[in-house]
């Protein structure tokens, strides 16, 4: 299945500055490590040492935060998208 | 000249330049402001802070950005009151109400906004914006007005009715978004990628503006006469406003401003509809689960806090506390300090008030304390949390007979010969 993937500023260098990233997978934590076989460097950014997301790292899937649906587990769909978003915003 | 050494990422220690950047490259952690101490310990003084402005820039020594002409509606420097009346109701000893209402445009987050926007402009960003929940709307619409910056603010659609025109009223655009504030501040964090040249105060101006609040520590210690506390209850939204408060009696120990060294104990105040940091403190847990809020308290409604962890962190290395209140007891809460004191909250005001008297009751907050309360948002942009609860005592015809009848015998009766003088 093809998952859009939305890449924040501070990832782009993995990415050769593109914002947007297409990769396959059935799961969130599928299409990051999905992610990360395409554009190296990912994984260790993004995760922690036990493979969960970092602190402040949030993923949303179709704007919603994957906390709140099945966390990496959460099974994605063709054509969703997926968004990295860094926490640390607002208030 | 500025004291600023440079940035600083508080998870993993990696150095930055202190450019337009808010978390850390590597792992996203947040970037904290570091000043050359000593320097700043070399300069500052009581003397050097009394002949300055009645603002928060007398205190520029330590703040991120120096600009001898800042972004300025005189945001900072207002009234510490010392609340007798309340205390006694609340069977507290010493205590006193940072009075924040009084700021320009009625909040603490002018203190924020005012440091923000002189840095962006310093680092040539052209367009304010920020993600609100109505205070720091208001502020950056204003603050940008007197810029001459353009601004752009997202708010959630459902806020209160002054808070919008309040916003509004500058002549900024104004994006009401369909959704919570936590999906605004998600549409903002991603808008930054997109919008580079736009300074979003709180996404990537955010390590300078949240310095801002640092101020109500500073104002703090000043007004008790350069000693600080022993308990302060801050309200708790993403919880950077509590972690600066503890950041600003260290640093004003740390300059020697102060005589003793100070043993603060801060405590967390928030809207049980919106508890992530209370409910870690009960459970004694450091994972902050996000919530999907559900409370009047709409300026503290951030079911995501992004400095959760953090402020959790300072209450517990204080020996503070953190608790949560319903919204029938924020209600409580305003009413309660507008009558003991005569100061009117919005509801975060109420928030802080009610959990204070919860703490109160508990014996966390003691009589023997000097205890200050945060209240950092006026009652007239959350009159709708008080429908309903306030109102006239009585409507009558504009009779001397109608009066004494709706007052009853609860006063003299107002139109008694006896009651004249004699010409």
């Amino acid at each position: 299945m093809s998952i859009k993937v939305r890449i924040p500023t501070q990832l782009r260098t993995l990415t050769a500055g593109v914002g947007e990233v297409s990769v396959e997978g059935s799961t969130v934590g599928e299409a990051l490590k999905a992610l990360d076989v395409a554009h190296a460097g990912f994984a260790e950014r993004i995760f922690d040492d036990g493979g969960g997301l970092r602190r402040f790292v949030n993923v949303f899937l179709a704007d919603e935060d994957v906390r709140f649906l099945d966390g990496l587990a959460t099974p994605v769909a063709d054509g969703q998208t997926l968004s990295i978003v860094p926490a640390v915003a607002g208030g | 000249m500025d004291f600023v050494s440079g940035l600083r990422c508080r998870e993993c220690g990696r150095a930055y330049p202190a450019e337009a950047l808010h978390v850390c490259d590597f792992c996203f952690g947040p970037l904290e402001v570091t000043y050359d101490y000593e320097a700043v310990a070399a300069t500052m003084s009581r003397e050097r802070i009394a002949a300055g402005p009645r603002t928060i820039w007398r205190y520029a020594d330590l703040l991120p950005v120096r600009d001898t002409s800042p972004v300025d509606l005189g945001a900072g420097f207002t009234p510490l009151i010392r609340a007798d009346r309340l205390a006694a109701e609340l069977g507290l000893g010493e205590l006193w109400i940072k009075d924040d209402t009084a700021n320009p445009t009625g909040s603490f987050k002018d203190r924020v906004v005012s440091v923000a926007l002189t840095k962006a402009r310093q680092l040539g960003f052209k367009i304010a914006a920020c993600a609100s929940t109505g205070n720091l709307a208001n502020s950056v619409a204003a603050h940008a007005a007197r810029a001459g910056m353009e601004s752009v603010v997202l708010i959630p659609y459902d806020l209160e009715a002054a808070k919008i025109t309040m916003t509004s009223v500058y002549g900024g655009r104004v994006i009401a978004v369909e959704g919570s504030y936590d999906d605004v501040n998600r549409l903002c964090a991603e808008l930054t990628s997109e919008q580079p040249t736009w300074a979003f105060v709180n996404v990537n101006v955010r390590t300078y503006y949240a310095e801002g609040s640092k101020t109500l520590a500073f104002e703090v210690g000043e007004q008790l006469g350069w000693q600080a506390p022993d308990h302060v209850v801050v309200p708790i939204g993403s919880g950077s406003q509590l972690t600066k408060v503890a950041k600003g009696f260290e640093e004003l120990w740390k300059v020697g401003l102060l005589d003793e060294e100070p043993h603060v104990r801060i405590s967390g105040a928030q809207a049980a509809g919106c508890s992530p940091v209370a409910t870690a403190f009960a459970e004694g847990t450091d994972a902050i689960r996000p919530v999907k809020p559900d409370t009047i308290a709409k300026s503290l409604a951030i079911g995501n806090p992004a400095d959760g962890w953090y402020a959790l962190d300072a209450i517990r290395s204080s020996g503070g506390s953190c608790a949560s209140v319903t919204d029938d007891e924020v209600v409580e809460g305003i009413e309660l300090l507008a009558r003991t004191e005569g100061i009117f909250a919005e509801t975060a005001g109420g928030v802080t008030i009610a959990t204070l008297a919860k703490l109160a009751a508990q014996g966390v907050v003691r009589s023997d304390e000097r205890v200050v309360a945060l209240v950092t948002g006026h009652g007239l942009k959350t009159v709708e949390a008080l429908s309903g609860s306030v109102g006239p005592t009585a409507t009558i015809a504009p009779t001397l007979e109608a009066f004494d009848r709706a007052l009853g015998d609860t006063y003299e009766p107002a139109h008694q010969p006896a009651a004249r003088s004699p010409r």
